[in-house]
């Protein structure tokens, strides 16, 4: 678990004083993805950078695992927690295998369990580590360096992670990738992760809390879909934009909206369907999308066997007015 | 690649430079000279690697642990007063050296050895400097984030990644030390020079010649040393610059 407790950060320079991170008090759960929010400038990577100790705290007091950052040896502290950071970071004199022992090395590891782990969090971020292992950083594309990156940060399995915009640098589909990927070894490892974003998109995606900053005062902290369907203020309302209904969308899946509407209301399965299919568990921004570009505005819906489950089309998102995704898990 | 077709045109020109001076000092006389004197030639360039080898070793001794000292936090305010001492000491000539420190010192080849320590110093310091300052600083960052000491931020991550700059300034100043240690001569230092500087006062440039040689050809021995040396012990990882250009 990590506690802030009016963190607060002023920077001094000569002439002026810069109060880049403002009281902040809130706490993130064990095993949880708390994404940290906000325009350019607003302190997020101040804050995420105090926690490893990078920047000295002004005031206030932060927690990690109960215990007070400032009370702990700051090498043990770090070397308990990963770091990730934008442009990897990749130490370019040592090759990939190296650079991932790095933390494991300086916990005094034997060769062989380093050797294990560093082939096991390979093949985790999907490299052959018989091909990768032995190139250096410049041998390897944006995409494959940064899952180095987050590799090595993984190494010596700290519980908690800092990732400062790990994918800000990548292109769309790369990321997307990368991103689903993350998900997916997160739901193994259930680290307690900040997670730095200035993409809704991706906050939505990838957070279980999202925290909105702005001129470093917290603005509002919640799920994805709280944030969403109950912004705070005219802030967090401009922030996530006019499309919010939109994005809320993303957060819910086709099935959501069968086990709400009890079935479908047309079922025409006996006859052959010779329009467009979509997946079950495709979420219903993409659902929608689907159904307006289909000509007589129905998709045909299929579970992972391919079986044809019913037609949804776009009167079926009426039922989808005001509901949220926590009253659908109570439904589920 | 156009980048890559300038440089074969320069080293050809350097070439046909290199090729038409030892045409000039085959008809001059110079190897007939050396094939005379053997003997005198050897003991010469034994001298002057002698002078360039020991200034070198003490100009590295002393240059790359200066640079490394005044790139430390602590002393981070003094490097640009270390660095234009430096810059001021590299304006004075290198005859003006040899002439003042002679003066404290009298003859001998103990003044040469200062005269051209002082030479080197500056390439050195200067590469190592900006070598390390030129480490990318997110690199640094992401080594004290996962909790290295500074020490070990020092041995693995800013004296690797500056080893390229630092070698590059050692090659430098090794080679200008090879050309301006003929001057060792005129101090009673010895060294190839004592056959340029005869072959000029007797007006004979066939043993002028004799000794220029040599020079130039130490010159580009000890740079291609050098350069292999560079690639035995500058990171795998940093090469590909050499690589790409
Ligand atoms: N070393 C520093 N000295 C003085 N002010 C600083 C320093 N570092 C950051 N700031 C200021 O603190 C504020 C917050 O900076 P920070 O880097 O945390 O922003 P950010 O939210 O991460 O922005 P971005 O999305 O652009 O990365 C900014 O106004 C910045 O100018
Ligand atoms: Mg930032």
């Amino acid at each position: 678990m990590i506690e802030f407790q009016n963190a607060t950060k002023v920077y001094e320079s000569v002439d002026k004083s810069v109060t880049a991170v403002n009281n902040i008090n809130f706490h993130v759960e064990p095993g949880e993805i708390c994404v940290f929010l906000g325009p350019s400038g607003c302190g997020k990577t101040t804050l995420l950078r105090m926690v490893n100790r990078l920047i000295p705290i002004t005031r206030g007091s932060i927690e990690v695992e109960g215990k007070n950052i400032n009370s702990m040896d700051i090498i043990k502290l770090r070397r308990s927690i990963g770091y990730v950071i934008q442009h990897n970071g990749l130490f370019p004199n040592m090759t990939i295998e190296d650079n991932i022992n790095v933390v494991p090395k300086m916990l005094g590891w034997d060769q062989n369990r380093m050797k294990k782990r560093c082939s096991e969090l390979m093949e985790m971020m999907g490299l052959d580590p018989g091909q990768f292992q032995k190139r250096y950083p410049f041998e390897l594309s944006g995409g494959q360096q940064q899952r180095i990156g987050i590799a090595r940060a993984l190494a010596a399995d700290p519980p908690v992670m800092l990732m400062d915009e790990p994918f800000g640098a990548l292109d769309p589909i790369i990321r997307d990738h990368l991103q689903n990927e993350f998900l997916r070894i997160q739901k193994e490892m259930k680290k307690t992760i900040l997670f730095v974003s200035h993409d809704i998109d991706e906050a939505i995606k990838l957070g279980d809390k999202v925290a909105i900053f702005d001129t470093g005062e917290l603005m509002q902290i919640g799920t994805p879909d709280e944030i969403l369907s109950n912004p705070k203020n005219d802030f967090v309302r401009d922030f996530v934009g006019d499309d919010r209904a939109l994005k809320r969308l993303t957060l819910l899946k086709v099935r959501d909206l069968m086990v709400l509407s009890d079935g479908f209301r047309k079922h025409r399965l006996n006859n052959e369907w010779h329009g467009q299919v979509i997946s079950v568990n495709e979420n219903l921004k993409t659902a929608l999308s689907h159904l307006l570009s289909a000509p007589n505005g129905e998709v045909c819906v299929v579970d992972d066997h391919n079986k044809k489950l019913g037609v949804l089309c776009v009167s079926d998102f009426n039922l989808f007015t005001e509901v949220h995704p926590k009253d659908i898990s109570i439904v589920r | 690649m156009s980048g890559k077709k300038t440089e074969q045109i320069v080293k050809a020109g350097l070439y046909l430079i290199i090729i038409s001076i030892l045409g000039w000092a085959y008809f001059t006389g110079a190897f007939q000279f050396i094939i005379e004197n053997p003997k005198d030639l050897l003991y010469l360039t034994g001298q002057h690697l002698k002078l360039v080898g020991i200034s070198a070793a003490l100009a590295i001794a002393t240059a790359v642990p200066l640079g490394i000292l005044i790139t430390r936090p602590k002393f981070k305010r003094l490097d640009w007063v270390v660095l234009n001492f430096a810059n001021i000491g590299q304006t004075v000539p290198s005859l003006a050296i040899l002439a003042l420190v002679m003066s404290y010192f009298g003859l001998g080849w103990q003044t040469a050895i200062f005269a051209l320590w002082f030479n080197s110093l500056l390439p050195i310091l200067r590469n190592t400097v900006a070598g390390i300052e030129n480490v990318n600083p997110q690199i640094i960052d992401a080594g004290n984030g996962m909790g290295m000491t500074s020490k070990q931020v020092f041995f693995k991550l800013e004296l690797p990644n500056a080893l390229y700059a630092i070698m590059a300034g050692i090659r430098t100043s090794v080679v200008i030390n090879v050309g301006t240690g003929a001057l060792a001569f005129l101090i009673g230092g010895g060294g190839l020079g004592d056959l340029i500087f005869t072959g000029i006062s007797l007006y004979d440039t066939g043993i002028m010649l004799s000794g220029a040689v040599p020079v130039i050809l130490l010159a580009i021995l000890l740079d291609f040393l050098l350069e292999k040396l560079e690639k035995i012990i500058v990171p795998r990882g940093l090469q590909r610059t050499l690589e790409a250009a």
